[in-house]
Order: C-alpha cells, then structure tokens, then sequence
C-alpha cells in the first residue's frame, strides 16, 4: 500500500493533546506512523485547513430490520432524494433512511470513518449483519438489545450475575455484537403484555425484577466481561414529560459501581429525550440545567445529545410503547414489533416544527445540555439518527455549538413560548475547535474502547478528516457559515491510508470493517450451550444453531478478544 | 409552440422538461436540447419531438400545444408556475404533477396522477380521466394542495387521495374511494359513484350528485340540506348530509344527492 504524507494542516487530536498545531501526519499500511522512508508516496496539502481523526458515531441507526422496515414504510422519503450511480459509487436514495451504499457515502462525506449502529434484535442480528456488509466506507459494529431478553431477566431476578454475564458474552459472539443496549429496560417485556414499566422501581409483568435491578445488573455484567464500551442506556419513561427525574435515577443507580479508575460505566443516549421537565405537554419544560449538572459532578456517565432539527424525519427506536404514544400524538402511518422474547420495535414517521412549541423546546434542551456539560470528553454530538434528525444535518448542528449567533438567530424563529423559556440566551459558550474533535470523534472512540480510532497518534488508524476552514483566518463565533460548509463536505476523507473522498465526492469506494467482541470465558462456563438449548427448544422459532451468526457471514470481520472474569 | 411526436412510442417518455417554466427565455436549440428519456435512454426533446417555437420572455406567456398521440408521456407540466399548455389529444400519467401556476388543457382523456400534490393552477380535462387525481405521492400524506382540477368525463378510483385543499369537479362518474384520507378541500362529482366515498376523510367536503349504492357504515347522517355551496356556486339539492369518517374521529363533510338516492331514505329515521 503506498504512503501517504499530509502536509501543514493545522491538527487537532484532543486524545494526544494536539490543539491546532500546524504540523505533517504519516500514514503507511492504514495506519499513522512517525516517519516515511519510500520515496513513492501520495502528498495531500492541508495548508490552511483543519485536519482530525475520521469522524466516530456512538449512536446511529444505519442497519438492521427495524431500519429497513422504515425504509419500506416511507417511499415519500425517498422520492425527493435521489443519488444516480456515478463510475465509483452505487445509486441509491436518501434522506432520513438512506439506502446502505448511501448511508456510507454520505457519512464518508462528512469526514466519519466509524458509525455504530446501536440496536441490533439478537434474533435478528443476520439482517443488521447483512446490511452492515452493505455499507460501505465506515467501520461500524452494533449493540445488540438485551435489557428485555428472558435469558438476561431470569438469572439477574435470581441475582445470578455470573450466570446473566456468561449469557450476555455468548451473545455477544453469536450475535456479533459489540456492547450491552438497554432500551427502556424491563417496558419492552411489559409493552408485549400491552404494558409499560412508570418508573425504574416498578416491577416488570411476570419477572419479580424492577428496571434498576436490570440496569444494574447489566452495569456489573459490563464490568465482569471488561467490554470496551460501557452499557449503552435509553432511559425508562424516554420522551415523556417529567422523565429527567428517571433519567437522574438511572444514572444514580449505577454510581456505585464506577471503578476507583473512575472509568464511565454508563453511557445515556440521546440524552435531549430524556431530560423533559413537567407535568403534561402544557407545562413542558427543559430540565437541561438539572442534568447537566449532575453529569457535570460525576465522572461514572458519558452522554450524547440526540440534538432536534427542524425537519422532517422517521423515529425508530427499540422502545414499542414510547412509538406508540408517539403515533397517538401524530396520527401518522406507523409500525410496531414485538420480537419473541427479546424486545419491540417501533417506527413513526415525525416532523419537527419550529412553530410547535414542544418541538422548539427539544430543540432548544438538546443544545442546552450540549453547552451546559463542561466537559466535551462526556458530551457527545448525534442527533440519534434518524430519530431527532438525519445525520445529514451534523454541519447544521456544528455551527449551533460554535456560535452564539448561530443559534440565537434560529431561536428568534421558533415558537414564541418556547423562546421565552429557552435557556440559551442565558450561555455564552462556543465550542472551540478542539472541544468539536472531542465531540465528534476522539470522546466518542474513547468511551467506545476503540483505541485505534479517534485519535491520530502513532499505531491509530490512519482514518483522517480533512475540513477546508482555516482556524487562523476565520472566526467560527461569526463566520459560522464558512464553518457549517466546510463540515458538510469534508475537502478529503482518508480511510485507512487511502483518499476516499476528495472535495465531498466519493474517489475511492472502500469496505468498513465490522468489530465485534469476542469474550473468552473460563472453561467451566462454556458449558453454557445444553440448558440455553433447550430453553430455545421451548421459547424460540429458530434453533439454536441456526441463531448465532457465524463469522463469514460478516464480509470483513473484525474480533475483538477480550478476557473476562467469568 | 407547438411540439409533436415524431413517431409512436412504443415505451414510455418521461418528459418533465416540457413546461412553461422551462421554455420561456429560450431559443429553438436550446428548447431542443432539454433532456428527456425514452425507456431507459436519455433523448433531447427534439429526438423525440418536432419543435416549433417562438422565444418568449416570460413562462407566463409560454403558451405550449402538443399535437398527436402522447398518451406514453409522462410528467408533461412537472412543476409548472404559469404559462399554458394545451394536449390536443390523451396525455400520459403524473400530467400537472407537483404543478403550481398556470393552465392545463387536455382534449381527449388523461391518464392516472393527473395533477397530482398540485398546489396551484387549473387542469381542464375534456374527457375522462384514471386513477390517482389530485393524489398524495405513494406513503405520502400531502396531497393536492391547492388549484382546481375539471373533468367533464369520469375519474378513475381514489379521486382526491390525501387531498389536503382545492377543488376537484367531475361531471361524470367516478369509481371507488373518492377523496380517501382526504384533509380538506371540495371534490364535487355531478355523476354517480361506485361507494366507499370519503373512507378515512378527517375533513373537507365531498358531493355526490347522482346514484351512490352505498354510504360507508363509519358516516353518521347530520342533515339534510337543501343546496351546498362549492366555489362560490351553489348546487341544487337536496342532499343528505352525513359527517365522518368516525374511525379516524373525521369531522368531513358528505352530501348524497336525496332524489338519486331513494334508497338512503331509511337514514331520515335517525334524524
């Protein structure tokens, strides 16, 4: 593979402390090296530009069936965008549920390199595999959704928690999967009764286990496997008012069990959902200042934002009861899944308006939390994609948290009411530079436990993203729009050693690797398979051989051993 | 201008380009040169058509006749803000899509998607037109927006599907499901109806004038009323008047002619 020199970008690599040095990168066999000695070797000039690491996202929805069934239910949102086949890349069509090869291009084309997709049914983890094989571009791996599995549930009601952790690590090999997703824990198993848990004591339809027990459980399981990321919580009671209290709940309930190392042990996502204050819709309030000043006081949670924009958009999540009370508020079309024993699914298409006074305030609550945590290395940016926007609109969002004008010239637009109480006029941060490359790449690797990403040091991959704005020259706190431009099109996107996207267009189409933790146990809990057998035998449609995933299936298969514990 | 196909297509053309809006301020070789497709080749207009123009400033004096057989044609008039254009004979489906000004013609019949999430302008039809007018997109749930669309023959099955504002007249007949999902807005059909008129209507107003076998079951009868005002016109009664569609809580509007209908008369008991 040939060599690659980029020269005299102004370099930004929070996790190696690099703020803005002009300084020259190598890159040699996919990865950054110190030193180039062939003489063969492709120059990229990045003078007068800002160069970071390939763009990480912790939290999108880009695979799997509950994707593809958004796909199908909105034709609508295909018709407007459509991208012909070019002699590089793939037709397809976008916009809030692009197709696989266009979801890759266009991340690609905003400098990202690594996306995870981060609710995978265990049951049906062949289709986010197959799909996942199919976007090209970035490195990707998916969580599957364990929260309400009954194979998680039953040890963890009897406190077993080396039994629930032997569990989770042969799932996450048969799925695939690479960390533990809770969503809603214990209201996916009540919502397949036609029920839902209120709050995270309440105890869960025909298990004796309350959703802290859950949260709990699966923290510790966490901690015994020493699965790189944390466990990925959507809260309980998500998207309703007065859930910031739950939200606090659920990331006191693990404090306990943060290690001395005062690593994470819990990241809560798409955290502008769950920090909604008041009774009803009428009092509806942001309780941004509440919960970021808890996460601002302890170290044990990472969060990112699940910022709103004022579009149209498809929601999907895991959560079958909180789609469903979102059907009863927009009366649109809508899909909804109960996945045998393991959890729901549901998807509705949505549209956030300015004029609503609700939706402004999610708007508002989303860069409010963004601003309000002090520290970027816990704070991260996504929209939750598609849920409170498409990715497509992550430059929109950039030039939001860089500049005050920005954002205040859209809140004169909103919803009056909602202006009125919105907290922004009273923040003055911008966000610099370095704290964005926090935000968008190395804070997001970091709580991944992906340690060749994020970062531009020697031995990472050499995933680069090269934006055409000059930090000397232009003033991101006015010149916004320079800055939101240059993010929409990366000038190039360097994908392991190689140019991949060159002024925003794709150059070279490349294959993403697919990472997956592989947990090795100790000998006496591999005897995990005859009794999880004949559990399938009397709960499952499929068999357990034709469950896991086997590892060809995945085209370019990335283990990730780890040891356990257990 | 006038354009005419140059031979009989045998599969279809899109031809998106031919509107007003994309003719006015142009030369003949310019307006020869604007891209269409036949099947799955891309064609200049002129390929396809002969062309006869004058340069015109302005789309609103754009005045477009398109003789002989087009009814393979597609998405004539996509878009257009003002101007004319005139279909001697059928004109192919999606005719006035998306359309927003001006004035369509059409001499013979149209074919389905005529004028379909148009929200402004008028589309005239001298014969019969298919399925889908003043339609939504597929699972789209805007659909005609605004301007008025005249029938004189009959209209094909979901007549006004999504339909969100605007007018829509038949003089002739019209299959099932007239103004499904329908938001607002007035369809008036002079002639009968095959039934399920107005399912899953949340508002607006829908006037049958002739025979409807059949008032779907989900429709409580409100009145009866004498004359309905549509467009500012009125149309003579009298006509029952019923309110729904009760399973989507639909506060619509529809009136069923009272002397076409005598076997409706079993509703004035519920009065």
């Amino acid at each position: 593979m040939a060599e690659l020199l980029v020269k005299n970008g102004f370099v930004y690599d929070p996790l190696n402390g690099v703020n803005g040095e002009k300084m020259d990168l190598f890159a040699k066999d996919g990865k950054i090296v110190d030193k180039l000695n062939g003489r063969r070797k492709r120059i990229v000039d990045a003078s007068g530009m800002i160069v970071m690491p390939g763009g990480v996202d912790i939290h999108s929805h880009i695979a799997g069936p509950k994707v593809n069934a958004g796909r199908l239910l909105r034709p609508e949102d295909h018709y407007r965008d459509v991208e012909p086949k070019t002699d590089k890349t793939r037709s397809g069509v976008g916009r809030s549920i692009p197709s696989t090869f266009t979801t890759g291009y266009r991340y690609a084309r905003l400098g990202y390199t690594t996306v995870m997709e981060p609710a995978m049914p265990p049951l049906l983890a062949r289709h986010v595999h197959e799909e996942l094989n199919d976007t090209p571009m970035i490195d990707k791996a998916a969580f599957p959704l364990l929260s309400d599995c009954w194979f998680v549930l039953e040890p963890l009601q009897k406190g077993l928690i080396e039994e629930a952790a032997a569990y989770v690590a042969w799932a996450m090999e048969a799925t695939r999967g690479y960390a533990i997703k809770l969503v809603n824990p214990g209201g996916l198993e009540a919502w397949g009764f036609g029920r839902n848990v209120r709050n995270i004591d309440d105890t869960v339809p025909h298990f004796n286990i309350t959703p802290r027990e859950i949260i709990r459980g699966l923290c510790r399981v966490n901690r015994l496997l020493h699965l790189p990321h944390s466990i990925h919580v959507h809260t309980n009671n998500l998207g309703k008012p007065g859930n910031y209290e739950t939200c606090l709940e659920t990331m006191k309930c693990v404090e306990d069990l943060a290690p001395s190392d005062s690593r994470p042990v819990i990241h809560v996502t798409h955290l502008q959902f769950s920090s909604f204050k008041g009774d009803d819709w009428q009092t509806f309030e942001s309780g941004a200042e509440e919960i970021a000043r808890y996460v601002n006081t302890h170290n044990h949670v990472t969060t990112d934002m699940g910022q709103v924009v004022f579009t149209d958009t498809t929601t999907m999540t895991a959560d079958g009861p909180f789609q469903y009370i979102l059907y009863q508020l927009s009366h649109n079309k809508w899909v909804n899944n109960d996945v045998e024993i393991e959890t729901s699914a549901g998807i509705v298409p949505f549209t956030y308006k300015r004029s609503s006074f609700v939706h402004a305030t999610q708007w508002s609550i989303g860069l409010e939390l963004a601003l309000l945590v002090n520290d970027p290395w816990r704070m991260y940016m996504t929209t939750d994609h598609p849920n409170a926007a498409p990715f497509i609109f992550y430059p929109k969002i950039i030039s939001w948290l860089v500049s005050r004008i920005a954002r205040e010239k859209l809140l004169n637009k909103v919803s009056k009411r909602a202006r009125h109480k919105s907290l922004l006029p009273t923040i003055d941060r911008e966000y610099t530079f370095y704290e964005l490359a926090i935000a968008t790449r190395a804070g997001q690797a970091k709580s991944l436990g992906l340690k060749d990403k994020g970062h531009l040091g020697v031995g990472a991959d050499a995933d680069i993203a090269i934006y055409n704005v000059n930090p000397e020259e232009v003033d991101p706190s006015k010149q916004y729009k320079r800055v939101r431009k240059a993010f929409k099109n990366a000038e190039y996107t360097i994908k392991d050693g190689q140019i991949v996207v060159k002024k925003g267009e794709v150059v070279k189409p490349v294959d993403g690797r697919i990472f997956w933790v592989k947990p090795e146990l100790s000998s006496s809990r591999m005897e995990i398979s005859p009794k999880l057998k004949e559990a399938f035998e009397d709960y499952y449609t499929v068999q357990y051989e034709n469950y896991i995933v086997p590892e060809h299936h995945l085209a370019h298969s990335h283990p990730i051993s780890i040891k356990t514990e257990v | 201008m006038n354009l005419r196909p140059k031979y009989l297509f045998k599969v279809p053309v899109e031809a998106q380009s031919i509107s007003p809006d994309n003719f006015a301020r142009k030369t003949q070789d310019e307006i020869a040169k604007l891209p269409t497709w036949e099947g799955n080749k891309q064609r200049a207009l002129s390929e396809l058509f002969e062309i006869d123009s004058e340069s015109t400033d302005k789309p609103e004096n754009v005045s477009i006749r398109v003789h002989g057989d087009v009814s393979r044609v597609k998405r004539i008039g996509f878009a257009m803000t003002a101007g004319e254009i005139i279909v001697h004979r059928d004109a192919g489906v999606h005719l006035g899509e998306e359309m927003k000004g001006g004035r369509i013609t059409v001499g013979g019949n149209a074919d389905s998607w005529l004028g379909a999430m148009m929200k402004d302008g008028t589309i005239e039809v001298k014969g019969n037109a298919g399925d889908y007018v003043g339609a939504a997109y597929r699972g789209s749930v805007k659909g005609m927006r605004g301007g008025t669309i005249i029938i004189h023959g009959s209209s094909g099955n979901e007549l006004g599907y999504f339909m969100r504002k605007g007018l829509i007249k038949v003089y002739g007949n019209t299959a099932q499901f007239a103004g499904l999902h329908m938001k607002n807005g007035t369809i008036l059909v002079m002639g009968s109806s095959d039934g399920r008129v107005g399912a899953e209507m949340t508002g607006g107003k829908i006037i049958v004038n002739g025979r409807l076998n059949e008032v779907l079951p989900t429709f409580l009868i409100d009145s009866i009323k004498q004359k309905v005002k549509v467009d500012g016109d009125e149309v003579a009664g009298p006509f029952y008047t019923f309110v729904g569609d009760t399973v989507e809580e639909g506060e619509g509007k529809l009136y069923v002619s009272k002397t076409a209908n005598p076997h409706l008369k079993f509703y004035e008991q519920f009065l």
